[in-house]
């Protein structure tokens, strides 16, 4: 069974790593749209995808977030990336596979998955 | 929603806009029927928005004009012949109850409750949550509060060792009440 003990230790390692981060990394944040449009689409399993693979992927300047109903219900789930100096992303219709796609082309590697935003899936 | 967790899920995320700063989950099961309800010390909500909070024609949104997340958990639970409440204060918060027969044939499944919980920890790591689970007489409890005291005001409750601490003692607490068998 998984201790307050376990806790502490897991507390002391991520204190040692902390310290040892670079803190002038600006942070990208990545929104998924949670609002009853977003949910009943798929957002859960989508941001699960997300912070499963941005956790695998050793990218702590990264953060994921919820946001509410933007307004395009018909393209849930929605997941926005913001990165510093750089124009806003949409990504529409996601799935939990596109969206460890997403994490690795363009949270890693910088290249916007371009088939997946709402520029080129516009009706 | 294909789940009830999904609707906790929703129904979570308004106390998280009305900027509460602890909820509370509850899923109970005794017997046949179950009991899910959502606390929170958020806003709350006026009397005539309460008045108006089952309709799925009414929302404070501006993105658009329907707000179909409490009509669909109202009627998720009125279809087995369940019951629905909802108490707002402004100020003070809002409470969600809603219960259900799980033996009617309009159930639809409980599903993974445990990770609209992680989610909504990971997520909203500034947030406490209060998470209880009970079937029939075993029940577990996860309070961020207590998981806060172990870590300081330095490690966030969404570091990802944390994240995976959290997601195991939900399943292993899970795991020990349900004796293997899921709703």
């Amino acid at each position: 069974m998984k201790s307050l003990a376990e806790l502490q230790a897991i507390r002391d390692k991520a204190r040692n790593q902390m310290s040892a981060r670079e803190d002038s990394i600006e942070n990208t944040r990545v929104l998924v749209g949670m609002a009853t449009c977003g949910i009943a689409a798929g957002a859960r399993p989508v941001m699960t995808a997300l912070m499963e693979e941005i956790t695998k992927r050793e990218l702590p300047h990264v953060t994921v977030t919820q946001t509410g109903c933007i307004g395009i219900c018909q393209y849930e789930p929605v997941v926005e990336v913001l990165e510093p100096g750089k124009e806003k992303v949409t990504y529409v219709n996601m799935t939990p596979e596109k969206a460890i796609r997403v994490v690795n082309d363009h949270l890693v590697n910088g290249n916007v998955v371009t088939e997946y935003t709402i520029g080129a899936n516009a009706k | 929603m294909q789940e009830l967790s999904l609707n906790v899920m929703d129904v979570a995320q308004n106390s998280v806009v009305a900027e509460a700063t602890l909820i509370a989950i509850t899923v109970a099961e005794r017997d046949r029927s179950l009991k899910i309800e959502i606390q929170d010390n958020g806003h709350g909500m006026t009397e005539e928005q309460l008045q108006h909070v089952t309709d799925p024609f009414y929302t404070t949104r501006t993105t658009r004009k329907v707000g179909l997340g409490v009509p669909l958990f109202k009627m998720q639970a009125e279809m087995t012949g369940g019951t629905f409440e909802i108490r707002s204060k402004v100020g003070e918060g809002t409470k969600v109850t809603a219960t259900f027969h799980t033996d009617h044939v309009d159930m639809i499944p409980i599903g993974d409750m445990e990770s609209t919980i992680l989610l909504l920890i990971t997520c909203n790591p500034d947030r406490d949550f209060v998470y209880f689970r009970s079937k029939e007489e075993k029940s577990f409890t996860l309070d961020t509060r207590e998981l806060r005291e172990v870590l300081g005001g330095d490690v966030p409750l969404n570091a990802p060792d944390v994240t995976q601490w959290i997601k195991a003692y939900l399943q292993e607490n899970l795991d020990s009440i349900q004796g293997g068998t899921t709703l």
